[in-house]
């Protein structure tokens, strides 16, 4: 399977995606350049974590811009799995591909820390080998990821299953004390309508190396390997 | 001298009167602010230049030592890990969030110009007394908002640091950040103009008055009006810099660069007389190239301006075109201002007049101080009364104490996960280790100790030195190289030098005696309070890297497992001279501060990695800041087990249960094991006095003296005090 993953200026997890990336089999990503007019030679696309364009303006607002993000809306429109994580999720919310907003953290600060999510919605691509229920372990690093949405919406959303992670404790409950940024309703990421395009908070290329995670864990890779295996 | 006093020029009457010697000319005015740039303390180091010649700075594993931008050390499989520390003190000290930014901007540019990549920073800070000083306060807050808001964007986690709190640093704050980059070895870029005729480039942002006279700024006291002094700070521009780290790297892969040279102290004064004077040849330049940001800035603030977020490219004329696709694509400027010329000169052209010419060896080579050093009147208290002394609570409140308690506050601000390197993060043990692609793990840790310095400059900066290795050594890192950042007040009062040249001599015999290269280094002086006029106290700096080779090598800091037995390693003394005990006593300057014996370190170091590869150890921790009860109960905070330990049973000729429990003496670890037997055996040999002094188990940490029990602490009450402190004097 052919993954772009597109790199805008001051990205800085895009190559961590591609090495995590690399640890699936059967998954060939490739770094595009924001740029690059077209991603019709890819079957998904993912958009990395980082400061795309330095956060200026608002996280996410001009890379949502740039011409990659026509090609993205395209591949999106196709039905292709889109991915976003943190900024990538910021970028997707300010092109509008995904709903609310993304708003700074209550407290006012950058949170990084591993967290649990609780995968809620197994019916999205990257979600697909992961029982309903999981309690996934990554880790978080952002300044803005308190999810908004007007009250009406949210219920809409949350009715419609499209909350996919959910901030939970180690026992796969949407505790308050759970919630690292006060985001609602515990959210960690979200689909839109149609499934195929899902942007989430916590970071799951930074959770697929055991060395690396305090817990010896790789649950990360379970989103890429649903990605990668998910039509089997 | 009326035209010269306009200048504002930190020159000394004796070093003017060597320049207009030297040239047999009156200098021009932008001639006196580039050597007045170059000749500032900060980056000449003429009062520091002949003590630093004590460092041991060969090893097996040194690729390059000091006198370049960044250290280089041998870590195997054709790879090299750069070093570098900086401190931003004083633009710190008035903008706190300005400051602490652009000093990890400084750093990171020092890495990436020797064309290898930054891939951890490490923040050593100190502050004031932050339980009731509200300045003290805000300049830690905004020092670590400054840290992370730059630090997190650039995408290089922040994987370590030291922090301390004295009132010594109440209006002079330290603010010093370590880079760790890694490149192959035979792709080093340097600072260098080796070939006449090549093009030297600015890329990078643009020139503008911020920063101004920095390199001056930090080569004096802070004043009263130190507030007036913010145009000496530079603004920081994180965004800039990560374009600017990715599209060099990509340059550098191209094989094309001749030489490569930050602008930082000094700006482009500095880095064109040093390519010019360590390349053998002279640099012509017009400064109607050089893109400012403001219109009418004189040549003389176009030489000296500090402005962030450039470097210099030295490239061979025609091979540009390559070069500046990939600057172009990340949007990054350039502008080719000049060329390398062989006559040794620094030529710098201003609308069509040559408005500079100096010889660039000059330039570089400030006379160096001889400053004269007294040692001091010892001022010793005397040992404070016995007052009713109880352990528990007395662990509990040095558990809370800003120096021990949890950073978390802190590194949870920081991105330290950005680039799958980090296997050890910050809190999870005593040094940060990450992953290196040649298979071996590289262990990073930063250490300091005013308090022990200001009593005993030689030991407590050797002690730093030993504190690092420890840290180094608990996660099974066999210590290959050092950088040193070296803090202290005013050169020309003889106390101050004299604190200076011992925590040197320390420094450097440690080093010595273990075999350990210091690879870099920087000096800072002129930390002074600017309301009291007193020094801060001395405070030397060690950051010490340590080489792991195997990832099988790890075990943890925390009581994990239960039943097992707890093994001190190393001799107690009655040490408790600026320990935490004391400052918690308000006796910090009393008693006898820890000494160092680098030979009995050695063989404790070499068995205590033996320990760990073979399996024996099953958690590892050193004993520094709070002694052994408080070594007990992070092992119990970090594992989660609670444990048994009898302090009647440590290793010491001393009895007193305040000296077992919090001295701080150098060169012991507190080591779990199933094995203690073995344990025994490894340590026997070395010649390290030991003791089985306990067992983990149970939800609380038990101390006991002989058979009487002393404190029985909760871990749930352990971490209350560790955790909450922080967030609750800072939130």
């Amino acid at each position: 399977m052919r993954v772009a993953v597109v790199r805008f200026p001051a990205s800085n997890c895009d190559m961590d995606a591609v090495t995590s990336l690399k640890r699936v089999k059967g998954a060939e990503p490739q770094l595009v350049w924001h740029e690059d007019p077209s991603l019709a030679d890819y079957d998904a696309v993912i958009l990395p974590g980082g400061f795309s364009f330095g956060d200026s303006l608002r996280a996410g607002a001009i890379a949502a811009r740039s011409p990659a993000i026509s090609a993205v809306r395209e591949m999106a429109g196709r039905g292709l799995p889109v991915l976003g994580i943190c900024n990538g999720f910021q970028v997707l919310v300010e092109a509008e591909l995904l709903p609310g907003a993304l708003l700074r953290n209550a407290g006012l600060k950058f949170v990084c820390k591993w967290v649990s999510v609780a995968v809620e919605n197994p019916d999205t691509p990257f979600t697909r080998k992961i029982a309903k229920g999981s309690v996934l372990r990554m880790p978080i690093a952002h300044g803005e990821g308190r999810f908004y949405l007007q009250e009406r919406e949210l219920r809409s959303l949350e009715k419609s299953g499209r909350v996919v992670f959910r901030y939970t404790d180690e026992n796969g409950v949407a505790s308050r004390s759970a919630n690292p940024t006060g985001t609602a309703d515990n959210i960690a990421g979200i689909s839109n309508r149609e499934g195929n395009v899902v942007g989430l908070m916590p970071h799951p290329e930074r959770a697929s190396d055991p060395l690396l995670s305090p817990f010896h864990s790789s649950d990360g890779m379970m989103v890429f390997a649903s990605l990668v295996g998910g039509g089997s | 001298m009326t035209g010269l006093e306009s200048l504002r020029l930190g020159l000394s009457p004796a070093e003017i009167a060597a320049v207009r010697k030297r040239l047999g000319r009156e200098p021009n005015e932008v001639e006196w602010s580039i050597i007045d740039a170059e000749w500032s303390e900060h980056s000449s180091y003429k009062s520091s230049k002949a003590l630093l010649k004590l460092f041991p700075t060969k090893g097996k594993r040194v690729v390059l030592g000091p006198g370049y931008d960044a250290g280089v050390v041998d870590v195997g499989g054709g790879y090299v890990v750069t070093l570098h520390i900086e401190s931003h003190n004083h633009p710190s000290a008035v903008d706190p969030y300005g400051g602490a930014s652009t000093g990890i901007g400084g750093v990171l540019r020092d890495i990436l110009s020797m064309g290898t990549r930054p891939i951890a920073l490490v923040d050593i800070l100190r502050f004031g007394r932050i339980e009731n000083s509200p300045r003290s306060r805000w300049l830690f807050r905004n020092v670590t908002r400054g840290i992370a808001d730059y630090g997190n964007c650039v995408g290089v986690p922040t994987v370590a640091g030291d922090i301390e709190f004295d009132e010594s640093f109440e209006n002079n704050c330290l603010v010093d950040v370590a880079c760790v980059g890694i490149g192959r070895k035979g792709r080093l870029i340097l600072g260098e103009a080796k070939y006449p005729g090549d093009l030297l480039v600015l890329v990078g942002g643009s020139t503008g008055r911020d920063g101004i006279r920095g390199a001056a700024f930090a080569s004096k006291n802070l004043s009263k009006s130190a507030d007036d002094d913010r145009s000496s700070v530079q603004v920081p521009d994180p965004f800039t810099k990560k374009l600017l780290i990715d599209s060099l790297l990509e340059v550098a892969d191209t094989g094309l660069l001749r030489g490569m040279k930050d602008l930082g102290g000094g700006g482009l004064s500095t880095a064109l007389s040093e390519v010019a004077s360590n390349g053998g040849t002279g640099v012509d330049v017009d400064l109607d190239r050089v893109r400012c940001r403001e219109a009418g800035m004189p040549p003389a603030e176009i030489m000296i301006s500090e402005s962030q977020e450039r470097m210099l490219l030295m490239l061979k004329a025609g091979s540009t075109d390559a070069v500046f696709e990939i600057l172009d694509k990340y949007e990054v400027s350039h502008s080719t201002i000049g060329r390398v010329t062989d006559d040794g000169l620094l030529t710098i052209r201003w609308k069509g007049a040559v408005v500079a010419r100096l010889p660039a060896e000059f330039v570089v080579k400030a006379p160096l101080i001889p400053w004269p050093s007294k040692e001091p009147a010892k001022v010793r208290r005397a040992t404070p009364a016995a007052r009713t002394f109880d352990v528990g609570r007395s662990v509990l409140s040095l558990l809370a104490s800003p120096n021990i308690a949890s950073k978390r506050w802190v590194y949870q601000q920081y991105d330290h996960e950005v680039g799958l390197r980090t296997v050890l993060k910050p809190g999870q043990h005593d040094s940060a280790l990450l992953k290196l692609p040649n298979g071996h793990l590289l262990a990073v840790k930063g250490d300091g100790n005013s308090a022990q310095c200001a009593i005993d400059p030689y030991n407590g900066a050797a002690g730093c030195v030993a504190e690092s290795c420890r840290n180094v050594v608990a996660v099974g890192g066999e210590p290959i190289a050092m950088v040193d950042h070296l803090q202290f007040g005013d050169p020309s009062d003889p106390e101050v030098y004299w604190s200076f040249r011992r925590s040197i001599e320390g420094m450097a015999d440690y080093c010595a005696g273990l075999g350990l290269p210091v690879v870099g280094g920087k000096v800072s002086f002129y930390n002074e309070d600017s309301a009291s006029k007193k020094a801060i106290k001395p405070s030397p700096i060690s950051l010490v890297v340590g080489l792991v080779e195997d990832e099988k090598h790890i075990v943890p800091m925390g009581f994990v497992e239960r039943a097992l037995s707890v093994v001190v390693a190393g001799e107690t003394r009655a040490e408790l001279g600026g320990s935490e005990y004391y400052r918690l006593l308000g006796a910090l300057d009393a008693g006898t501060p820890p000494h160092v014996d680098v030979k009995k370190d050695a063989a404790l170091y070499r068995a205590v990695l033996d320990l760990i590869r073979s399996g024996t150890a099953a958690s590892v921790h050193d004993v520094s800041r709070g002694g052994v009860a408080i070594a007990l109960a992070e092992m119990c905070l970090a594992g989660g087990s609670g444990a048994a330990v009898d302090l009647g049973a440590l290793p010491s000729a001393s009895k007193s249960v305040s000296a077992l429990a919090f001295s701080e003496s150098h060169g012991r670890f507190l080591i779990a094991t199933d094995d203690p037997r073995q344990a025994g055996r490894v340590l026997r040999s070395s010649g390290i006095p030991f003791a089985i002094v306990g067992e983990t188990g149970g939800d609380s940490l038990v101390l006991r003296s002989g058979t009487r029990v002393l404190s029985e602490l909760e871990n749930d009450v352990l971490h209350m005090s560790f955790e909450e402190s922080l967030p609750r004097m800072m939130d």
